[in-house]
C-alpha cells in the first residue's frame, strides 16, 4: 500500500512521568518496541487517541535518543486530559514528523547559544538542548534560563539538576514567579530576569513559552542588543492535517505546521500578527 | 472533430456508463449537481453553474480515511482505502477546470495526499464550453477562455449537437470507446460559437477587475486595510461561500464512534467558522473580520504567493449567486484589487 | 418604492446627524439591482450607498443582537415580518426595546433573482419594478414579468403586512399580505403517505451541504455557542453524508425554534440548494395552532408563549402522538 501521511502508526506508550500537577512527559515506541520514526530538535508529530482526536505535539526527546520518543503534554483540552488518565501499556498513534526543525546543523553550530523558557515552553527547547549536550563539541557555550509559576512548574526539573547544570560550559538559570519554601533559587519573572542577567548578546537567542513571556523577553533581548535574526521561537496554531493542506494554521502566506513551527524574529516580523 | 447530435447524448452517456462511473450535471429537487449518471437521471448540461462545484469528485464533502479498531489497550489502524474505478467527470466548464488545477497544487504538493490523487488519476475530464455566461461570471479576469477550456476531452453544445474534441491520451482512450457514435465534423459551428461567446464576455460587468495590488509584496498593507471592517460587517458567518467555492479545500478531520470501531473521516470545513482555529487555549482569529479577511486574502494573495502567482478565484461567481447576503469576492477585488495604479 | 426609499435616506440622515442614534441599520447598494447587503450606517456621509428596493428581502433584525450593544443608540429599518422578529428577539432578552429606534418600513413583497432566471432570463443586469411588472434587462434581451410570479416564496404566503412594533413609520401605499396559503404545503405533506413524506425530504435534505447559512440567519438561532458547533455535546458534526446527519441537523433546529420561529422564511431564502427548510417550522407552528390555540411568535414582546407555558388542558403527549388531541 502507498504510504499516506495522514494515516499514523501505532504508538505504545511505554513510561509515564509525572513533571508538575499539569504536564506529564508520554515515552512512546512503535509496537515491534523501536523508534517510530527520525526527527529533527524543534520537530512535531501528531498524536491521537481514537475516538477522541489528534493534536500537535512537539517531539520533547533529542534524535540522538535510539530507542524512544518522548512528549511533554500539559493537560489543557479534550485530547490531552484522555493522555492524563492513560495508564503505561496504551497504544495511541503518531505521525510525523511535521514541520521545520532549529537549525542545529547550520546557524546554531558554533555558536554561543541561549534557551529561555517558561513553563510548558521547555518541551521544544528540551530537544535542542539534549542534541548540543550530544554535539558538545558543535557549540559554544550554552545558556539556560528557565522560569514557571511555582517549582513544582518547572517540567524535567530533575534533568536540568542533574545532568544540564553538571554540563561543562553550561550556564542553567532558574526562576520562579512567586517565593517559595525551600526554594532558594531566583524569584521573578523570565523577562526581568533575563535583563538582569545581562546577558551577552552576541549569543543565538531561542525563545519558548506563553506569548506574553515571549514579548516581553524579546523586548528585553532587543534592549541588552541581541538582533532579531538571531533570536528564534516556535508557534502553535490549530492544526488538522500537519502538512499545509488542511488550511487553519497559516499566518499570513506561511503555513505553521509547514513552515514552522520555527520561526526567526525578523521572519515574525514580516508576517501580519495574527498569531 | 466529431459531434452528435443532441438527442442522442443519452446514448453516449450509457455507454460511456457501460465501463466507467459517469459523474455529470443531475437536477435533483430542483437543484443541479454532479451526480452518478443512471437511466432516467435529468442531465442538465445547459445549466451554467451547478450548485456545488465538481470539486467533490476528487475531494468529497465527507470521505471516510481509516478505522481504528480498539481491544483493551491496543488499537488496530485499518486502512479504507480503496482501488478507484475508472471514471469520466462530464460537463465541467473552463472555471471549474481551472479550479482543479489550483486544487492540485495543494493535494499532489509533497506529501502527496493519496486519497485525492487516487480518484484524480482515475478520473477522465471532459470539458464544456460556455456559450451563455451570466452577469456574475468573471473568469476572464484570471485569464480563462470559456469558450476553449483544457480537459482530457472538450466538447461544445449547441441547439442542434455536441462537438468533441479530445486533447490527451487519457482523452483518446475514451474517444475511442465511445467514437461509434459520432461523425466528423463541427469545427465551423464551433468556430462560430467560440466568436458568439467571446463577445458575451467582453461585456460581461466584472470582465475588467483590476487585480493589480494583490501581490505577495502588498500582503500587509493589504491585511492592514480598514476596509475589511466594512466589507464583512453583514457577514453572517455561515460556510456558504466555501462550500459552492470550486478552489476552497480546507478540512476538517473527525473521529467518529460506531459500532464497529472508530471512523476517521475528513469533511470540508470553513474558515469562516467560528471554532476553525479555535484551540484548548485560545483562537488566533476571534471575529467574522478575521475569518472574512482570511479566505480573502488566502485565495487573492497568500495562495498566488506560495503558488507562482496563481490566483485561487477562478471566477466562476458562485460565491456572487450564493451568498445569502450579498457579499463576495467581487466587492473585495473592487474595494482593494486597484488602489496600487497611482 | 422610491419615494420609501428617498424618505427613509432622509430620516437616516436626520437620525445620525441629530445624534439621536448612533449607527442606521439598513440596506447597501450592491454591484447590481438585485444585490444589495445589510449594511450598518454610522454618519450621514455614508448614506451615498444607502439603497431600500424590492431585492431587500433580507431580515435585519438578527443584526441587533451585535448593533445594539454598542454604545448609543440603533435605528434599524424593519419590514412587516422582520417585525415579528425583532419582537422575540426583545422577548428573548437579546436585544433591548429602549436601546433600539424602529422605523417600520413598507413592503408591497420581494423579488427572488433565482426566480428570474428560472424564468430563462440569464445574466440579469438590471431590474426596473413597476406596479405588478417587474422589467429585466440583461445581456441575452430585455423581459417583462408579473410580479407575482417572482416574488420570493417567503413573500407569497405573507402572514401579515401589520408592523408589531414601530417608533414611526415611512408608509406610502397600502399593502397587502400574501395571495398564497401559508399552510398549503404543509396540508400538502401531511397527506403523503409515511413514505411518501420521507421520500420528500429525503430528497431535500440530501441536497444539504451543512454551509450553516440557515441558522446563522435565522434570528431564532441567536445561541452564542451552538450545540453543534460545540465538541462537548456530541452532536458536533460537520459531516453531511449520511441522511441521518441531516435529518438530525435540521430537525433538532426545527424543534430548538419550535414556538420562537416567527416564520419570516429566511431559511428558505438562504439555502444555496433551495430546500424548503420552512415547512419544517411551518409544520411546528400548525401544530401549535391546533394543539394550543392559534399563537404567532413575535407579535408581542411580552407575554407567555404556548410550549413555555402549562395549562391543564394542554394536550397529552400520547394523544398528540395518537392522533386524537382536540
Amino acid at each position: 500500500m502507498i504510504e499516506e501521511t495522514l494515516i499514523p502508526k501505532v504508538g505504545v506508550v511505554t513510561d509515564i512521568r509525572k513533571d508538575t500537577p499539569d504536564v506529564k512527559t508520554f515515552r512512546v515506541v512503535g509496537t515491534d518496541g523501536k523508534k517510530l520514526f527520525e526527527h529533527m530538535p524543534g520537530q512535531c508529530a501528531m498524536v491521537s487517541v481514537p475516538g477522541v482526536g489528534e493534536c500537535m505535539f512537539s517531539i520533547t526527546s533529542s534524535p540522538t535518543n535510539q530507542e524512544f520518543m518522548e512528549f511533554s503534554i500539559k493537560k489543557c483540552g479534550c485530547v490531552t486530559e484522555v493522555l492524563h488518565a492513560m495508564e503505561v501499556g496504551q497504544q495511541i498513534t503518531v505521525r510525523g514528523p511535521y514541520g521545520r526543525n532549529f537549525p542545529v546543523e547550520e546557524d546554531f553550530k558554533g555558536k554561543d547559544l541561549l534557551f529561555i523558557a517558561g513553563g510548558i515552553g521547555l518541551a521544544p527547547l528540551r530537544s535542542v538542548i539534549n542534541y548540543v549536550r550530544h554535539y558538545r563539541e558543535n557549540y559554544g557555550k550554552v545558556v539556560i534560563v528557565y522560569g514557571a509559576r511555582s517549582a513544582d512548574d518547572l517540567v524535567d526539573f530533575e534533568e536540568i539538576k542533574t545532568e544540564w547544570k553538571n554540563e561543562p560550559n553550561f550556564e542553567v538559570y532558574l526562576t520562579i514567579d512567586r517565593p517559595q519554601e525551600g526554594w532558594d533559587d531566583h524569584v521573578g519573572f523570565v523577562p526581568s530576569y533575563v535583563k538582569e542577567l545581562g546577558l551577552d548578546s552576541n549569543m543565538t537567542a531561542v525563545l519558548c513559552g506563553p506569548p506574553i513571556m515571549i514579548k516581553f523577553t524579546l523586548q528585553g533581548l532587543l534592549e541588552l542588543g541581541f538582533e532579531k535574526s538571531r533570536v528564534y521561537t516556535t508557534l502553535e496554531l490549530r492544526m488538522k492535517c500537519g502538512v499545509g493542506k488542511c488550511g487553519r494554521c497559516n499566518v499570513g502566506d506561511k503555513f505553521v505546521c509547514k513552515d514552522g513551527p520555527v520561526f526567526r524574529m525578523d521572519q515574525l516580523d514580516e508576517l501580519p500578527d495574527e498569531y | 472533430m466529431l459531434k452528435i447530435a443532441k438527442e442522442r447524448l443519452n446514448e453516449l452517456y450509457g455507454k460511456i456508463a457501460q465501463t466507467q462511473g459517469l459523474f455529470i450535471p443531475v437536477k435533483k429537487a430542483g437543484e443541479v449537481n454532479y451526480a452518478i449518471w443512471g437511466e432516467g437521471k435529468e442531465v442538465s448540461l445547459e445549466t451554467l453553474k451547478t450548485v456545488k462545484s465538481p470539486k467533490n469528485m476528487f475531494f468529497p464533502q465527507t470521505e471516510n480515511m481509516m478505522k481504528f479498531k480498539t481491544e483493551g489497550k491496543n488499537i488496530d489502524i485499518i486502512d479504507m482505502r480503496d482501488e478507484k474505478r475508472p471514471y469520466v467527470l462530464f460537463g465541467v466548464k473552463a472555471c471549474d477546470y481551472k479550479a482543479i488545477e489550483v486544487l492540485d497544487k495543494v493535494f499532489l504538493a509533497d506529501p502527496v495526499d493519496t486519497f485525492y490523487k487516487a480518484r484524480r488519476e482515475a478520473t477522465t475530464i471532459v470539458t464544456l464550453a460556455c456559450s451563455r455566461p451570466e452577469e456574475s461570471c468573471f473568469c476572464s479576469v484570471f485569464g480563462i477562455d470559456a469558450t476553449a477550456p483544457a480537459g482530457d476531452v472538450t466538447v461544445w453544445l449547441d441547439n442542434e449537437n455536441l462537438y468533441w474534441q479530445s486533447n490527451t491520451e487519457k482523452g483518446e482512450a475514451l474517444t475511442a470507446a465511445v467514437k461509434e457514435l459520432f461523425t466528423d465534423g463541427g469545427e465551423a459551428e464551433v468556430e462560430a460559437q467560440k466568436a458568439a461567446t467571446k463577445e458575451i464576455l467582453q461585456k460581461l460587468p466584472f470582465a475588467a477587475l483590476d487585480l493589480s495590488r494583490f501581490k505577495p509584496e502588498n500582503l500587509n498593507e493589504l491585511f492592514d486595510d480598514p476596509a475589511w471592517e466594512e466589507l464583512s460587517e453583514a457577514c453572517l458567518g455561515c460556510g456558504t461561500c466555501t462550500f459552492v467555492c470550486p478552489t476552497c479545500q480546507c478540512f476538517d478531520i473527525r473521529d467518529f464512534k460506531t459500532n464497529d470501531g472508530i471512523l476517521r473521516y475528513r469533511c470540508w470545513d470553513s474558515c469562516m467558522y467560528s471554532d476553525f482555529t479555535l484551540m484548548a487555549h485560545g483562537n488566533s482569529r476571534t471575529t467574522q473580520m478575521q475569518r472574512y479577511r482570511q479566505r480573502f486574502m488566502h485565495k487573492l494573495v497568500y495562495y498566488p504567493s506560495q503558488n507562482d502567482g496563481l490566483y485561487s478565484c477562478v471566477g466562476c461567481g458562485r460565491c456572487v449567486n450564493k451568498c445569502p447576503q450579498h457579499l463576495n469576492i467581487v466587492k473585495v477585488i473592487k474595494t482593494l484589487g486597484g488602489k496600487n495604479d497611482d | 418604492m422610491r419615494e420609501v426609499e428617498l424618505k427613509m435616506k432622509e430620516r437616516a440622515a436626520e437620525l445620525l446627524q441629530s445624534g439621536e442614534v448612533a449607527r442606521v441599520i439598513g440596506w447597501k447598494k450592491g454591484e447590481f439591482y438585485f444585490d444589495p447587503t445589510p449594511a450598518v450606517f454610522e454618519s450621514a456621509d455614508e448614506l451615498d450607498g444607502f439603497v431600500y428596493n424590492g431585492f431587500c428581502g433580507a431580515n435585519l433584525s438578527k443584526y441587533l443582537i451585535q448593533q445594539s450593544k454598542k454604545e448609543g443608540k440603533t435605528a434599524i429599518f424593519l419590514k412587516p415580518c422582520d417585525s415579528f422578529s425583532f419582537n422575540q428577539l426583545v422577548k428573548e432578552h437579546r436585544i433591548k426595546r429602549e436601546d433600539i429606534y424602529v422605523i417600520a418600513i413598507e413592503c408591497q413583497g420581494k423579488l427572488d433573482v433565482e426566480k428570474l432566471k428560472e424564468k430563462g432570463v440569464s445574466a440579469v443586469t438590471e431590474v426596473e419594478e413597476n406596479g405588478g411588472e417587474v422589467v429585466v434587462s440583461s445581456l441575452y434581451g430585455t423581459v417583462t414579468l408579473a410580479k407575482d410570479e417572482v416574488l420570493l416564496s417567503k413573500c407569497e404566503t405573507c402572514k401579515s403586512k401589520v408592523h408589531q412594533v414601530k417608533d414611526e413609520e415611512i408608509v406610502f401605499n397600502e399593502m397587502q399580505a400574501g395571495k398564497k396559503d401559508r399552510f398549503e404545503m404543509v396540508e400538502k405533506l401531511e397527506a403523503m403517505t409515511e413514505a411518501e413524506r420521507f421520500a420528500f425530504w429525503k430528497e431535500q435534505l440530501s441536497k444539504c451541504i451543512r454551509c450553516n447559512a440557515c441558522r446563522n440567519v435565522c434570528p431564532a438561532c441567536s445561541c452564542i455557542k451552538c450545540v453543534f458547533d460545540n465538541p462537548a455535546s456530541g452532536v458536533a458534526a460537520k459531516a453531511n453524508d449520511s441522511e441521518f446527519e441531516e435529518q438530525m441537523f435540521h430537525i433538532i433546529r426545527a424543534f430548538h425554534v419550535a414556538g420562537r420561529c416567527t416564520d419570516c422564511g429566511e431559511c428558505s431564502r438562504v439555502c444555496p440548494q433551495n430546500i424548503p427548510l420552512h415547512l419544517l417550522n411551518r409544520k411546528f407552528i400548525k401544530d401549535i395552532d391546533t394543539l394550543y390555540g392559534e399563537y404567532q411568535a413575535g407579535e408581542t414582546a411580552d407575554g407567555k408563549t404556548p410550549l413555555t407555558s402549562y395549562t391543564e388542558s394542554d394536550a397529552e403527549p400520547n394523544d398528540v402522538m395518537n392522533g386524537e388531541a382536540k
